[in-house]
């Protein structure tokens, strides 16, 4: 498994949300009110026994509760980190109708896995070899979560990763304040206890390994490669040093240093949730002013409104309405970008004559989405390729027959709990596609 | 619980709350029951400077030796200790330093009341030990016959208070030596409390007080396989208190206070946490309510809240002293076979202030009569209920976490009320069951 350098820039970052003490998850569990086909669990894409785990820490039993965690999604100490529970199992929490702060389910998850993490306890094991093998193409919480959903049926599964580090985002594009890399490394060596994974790292499927090969070794395959290089803007001055796609320069950060001492000011061009999370990142990476450039108003915003509100408590600005022109070097001919020519947008989102400003920054980061990877898969007979994301049925199965996709590349970009979801889904489509004789 | 708002009946009044109980009279009706709160004067004048009306001095009688640990609590979820046991003795202190210091306090606070629990043995040690607590200044006297634990296997404490003839001799004794009024304390480790009551009435009592502690096991240490408290690798029977033991003490106390031969004043104790409690004891007719595991637990400085929550009940409730209240919910108090079966009630969920957890609905299905049922609509989360399978059970009631979402309505069903000994004595007719499918 890789090591992370020891010195990393985002070993800085503090829990944005603190684990809980025994007494702290012992008060908030006794609040629970234990409801009968609860609307939090409803909410959550792995279905995960919200009510049951909770009553158990509540006993003290904690085992149990992660048992009950880990058993509907394998993911579950990172989800409890990085899920935004606000807006999914803690937003439908029955206290928000009597107007009574929610049950922190984020916080309650954290505090039964860690422990399961910390003591060790396994709760799986690898069925039965079945004889039977699934290749996976990936390396992030989709691939893990069918990688050990295929295990457990007793599969042999090999996973082909094309980066040099497992976890997918999850290691290399959680926002350190949610969870850092290391954690997201234990998790993956967590998960791959159960035994029987092959891991195949630095392999790009098209490139050093046909298709047609590995449907020779596999009897089943699951596409779990997740989204491509962030979009860059094709405006003038994009060649100037210090322009950089959000994704990579977060990978950057979380695997190692960045250098930010010339920093004063920065802007993130965007208004997703990889935006925001940026622009916190930078304000804790020590950025004194970092401005966010959104094309729409506040309301329009697709990044989470909780999200926005912490950024704003951090202190980030915001240029809304806002469209870049181009980029400035601040003092002719250094080669670094200075600045970002915008245009304020009108009600009909066409600029402004007149209206440009020029947001200062000696570092622009892009968040205006990530290239989708599902082409490759348009070159396969029966696969379905729309807006570049893997058309698949509810199932996981695409067109073609034992070939399946999970994840980003497939729902074009969602939480690590769907992809959890997914790939576990997807695990138990090919079991029964397996096991009935299937795609021999 | 919901904040309720009556008119006030007597809004220029303001409530007496002065309590005599046998003839000790004492400025509210709040006190100390004897145990560890009042263990000292030390202890006994910050309570009264906290505003508590009277204390019930420590049992005195020959100095005993106590064990560590003492007390034992119940939890549940995450509510510590609703209820509590203890196994630890009478008095350890010198009797001359009780006395002593039961002096002092009287000095200092000669509105107050001091009642001196007793216990000890043969007739010249409970005429000597009267005496002397009356020339120290005693109130009043109770007369320990409940200690459940330690005590009674010497021969004192509920082995008195079980055995009405014992109970009815040393009472006597006591009037017989006493100038000030007596109180016999009650043991409830006994089938019925009657004949116990009675006894100390016809030993010539001024008052009992009820209920002393339950018998009990507190809980198990699962890890090391040993009976809590632990003393070292043993343990005993202890006696139970706290939140939990209020329904049996209500119980007892108004089983006495409904028997027309019961005359004697009743001083209420078990579970008195707080104002609405010591209300419930006053309607049950209680003079005077001890308290002492809530103090244990929180302070003196929780008689602030009573007082004041008693004050505003009587004053909602235009009573201007206790007199006028005690004993109020006595009558309601009747045998089952005159409890009218045609009185007919259903639960009603208010949809405005269900907040969807479904409680009611599993709680109806596994433990009641299967008639409250998801929407069927599956629309919204709020339950129905099949109002002719209910049987008004309170189940659902109890289990919902918004206050006055579920209320029990009556059904106007048109028939005559019909108790089930006049169904069988005069055939008188009943409603068609409800919830037997």
């Amino acid at each position: 498994m890789t090591k992370l350098p020891p010195e990393r820039a985002e070993a800085g970052f503090n829990d944005y949300k603190p684990a809980y003490s025994t007494a702290q998850a012992l008060a908030e569990a006794n609040r629970c009110l234990y409801c009968v086909d609860a609307p939090c669990v409803q909410h959550c894409p792995t279905a995960i026994d919200i009510p049951e785990f909770i009553r158990k820490i509540s006993t003290g039993n904690t085992e149990g509760a992660a048992r009950t965690i880990f058993s509907a999604n394998i993911l579950g100490m990172s989800c409890a980190r990085v899920c935004p529970v606000e807006v999914l199992c803690a937003g439908a929490c029955v206290y928000n109708e009597m107007d009574a702060p929610p049950i922190e389910i984020g916080k309650l998850q954290r505090y039964a896995t860690d422990a399961a993490f910390l003591a060790d306890w396994q709760f799986f094991t690898a069925g039965p070899d079945t004889g039977k093998s699934v290749g996976i193409l990936g390396g992030g919480p989709a691939a893990l979560a069918a990688a050990h959903e295929l295990r457990r049926f007793g599969h042999a599964v090999t996973i082909y990763d094309a980066g040099g580090i497992l976890g997918g985002l999850n290691t290399t594009g959680v926002a350190p304040y949610k969870m850092r890399a290391d954690r997201a490394l234990d998790e993956v060596e967590w998960v791959l206890q159960i035994g029987g994974v092959e891991v195949v790292s630095g392999v790009e499927v098209g490139r050093d390994l046909s298709f047609a090969e590995l449907q020779q070794r596999h009897q089943a395959l699951v596409i779990a490669v997740g989204l491509g290089e962030d979009r860059m803007l094709d405006i003038p001055g994009k060649e100037l040093a210090g322009i950089h796609g959000a994704v990579a320069f977060i990978r950057e950060f979380k695997l190692g240093q960045v250098d930010l001492s010339h920093v004063r000011q920065a802007a993130v061009l965007g208004g997703g949730n990889t935006a925001i999370d940026a622009v916190r990142e930078l304000v804790g990476l020590g950025v004194p002013e970092v401005t966010m450039v959104y094309r729409g108003s506040e309301a329009q915003m697709s990044g989470y409104v909780h999200e926005w509100k912490a950024a704003k408590v951090d202190g980030v600005r915001a240029s809304w309405r806002s469209q870049p022109l181009a980029y400035h070097s601040a003092n002719g001919a250094d080669g670094k970008v200075g600045g970002v020519l915008c245009a304020r947008l009108g009600d009909d989102r066409r600029p402004i004559a007149g209206s440009e400003v020029e947001v200062p920054a000696q570092l622009v980061l892009l968040a205006i989405g990530q290239s989708r990877l599902g082409a490759f898969a348009a070159a396969l007979p029966g696969v379905q390729v729309e807006d570049g994301r893997i058309v698949v049925d509810a199932e996981g199965a695409t067109g073609r027959p034992g070939v399946y996709a999970a994840g980003d590349c497939a729902n074009g970009g969602k939480e690590v709990v769907n992809a959890a979801a997914e790939g576990k889904r997807a695990a138990q489509a090919i079991d029964r596609l397996l096991a009935a004789g299937g795609n021999q | 619980m919901s904040t309720l708002i009556r008119p006030r009946l007597g809004a220029s009044v303001v409530p007496d709350l002065t309590s005599n109980t046998g003839g000790i009279v004492t400025p509210n009706p709040f006190w100390l029951a004897s145990a560890p709160p009042t263990n000292s004067g030390g202890q006994i004048m910050r309570a009264f400077d906290a505003g508590w009306g009277g204390a019930v001095w420590k049992t005195l009688g020959t100095p005993i030796q106590n064990v560590s640990s003492r007390f034992g609590a119940m939890n549940y979820k995450g509510t510590r200790a609703i209820g509590f046991n203890n196994i630890e003795l009478i008095t350890d202190r010198p009797i001359e330093t009780n006395l002593r210091e039961i002096y002092e306090v009287k000095k200092r606070y000669p509105k107050h009341g001091i009642i001196v629990s007793l216990m000890v043995e043969t007739r010249e040690e409970w005429q000597d030990l009267i005496k002397r607590a009356i020339d120290a200044g005693a109130d009043g006297l109770e007369l320990n016959f409940g200690c459940p634990h330690g005590m009674c296997e010497r021969g004192m404490g509920s082995a008195v208070g079980q055995e009405p003839s014992l109970n009815e001799r040393i009472t006597s004794w006591a009037v017989e030596y006493s100038t000030v009024p007596v109180l016999v304390k009650l043991t409830p480790n006994v089938d019925e409390i009657g004949p116990h009551g009675l006894a100390a009435q016809a030993g010539g009592a001024h008052g009992v007080s009820l209920i002393n502690t339950i018998k009990s096991i507190i809980g198990v240490d699962i890890e090391r396989k040993v009976l809590e408290p632990r003393v070292g690798g043993m343990s005993t029977n202890g006696g139970y208190c706290g939140p939990a033991v209020k329904p049996i003490a209500l119980h007892m106390i108004a089983s006495l206070a409904r028997d027309p031969q019961f005359k004697l004043p009743i001083s209420g104790i078990g579970g008195v946490s707080n104002w609405r409690d010591a209300v419930e004891f006053i309607l049950l007719g209680c003079s005077s309510v001890q308290v002492c595991t809530e103090v244990m637990l929180r302070g003196f400085r929780v008689v602030e809240d009573m007082t004041e929550g008693l004050t505003q009940y009587m004053r909602d409730n235009g009573y201007q002293n206790l007199d006028a209240m005690r004993g109020k919910a006595v009558p309601s108090y009747s045998e089952w076979g005159e409890l009218d079966l045609n009185y007919e009630t259903i639960a009603k969920i208010d949809p405005l202030k269900c907040i969807g957890c479904h409680n009611c609905v599993v709680a109806c299905h596994d433990g009641a009569h299967q008639c409250i049922h998801p929407d069927p609509g599956g629309k919204t989360r709020v339950p129905v209920v099949d109002e002719s399978e209910c049987v008004g059970c309170n189940l659902c009631q109890i289990v919902c976490p918004v206050p006055d979402c579920i209320t029990m309505v009556e059904v106007p069903n048109g028939l005559p009320p019909a108790t089930w000994n006049q169904h069988v004595a005069e055939g008188a007719p009943l409603r068609a069951k409800k919830g037997v499918h």
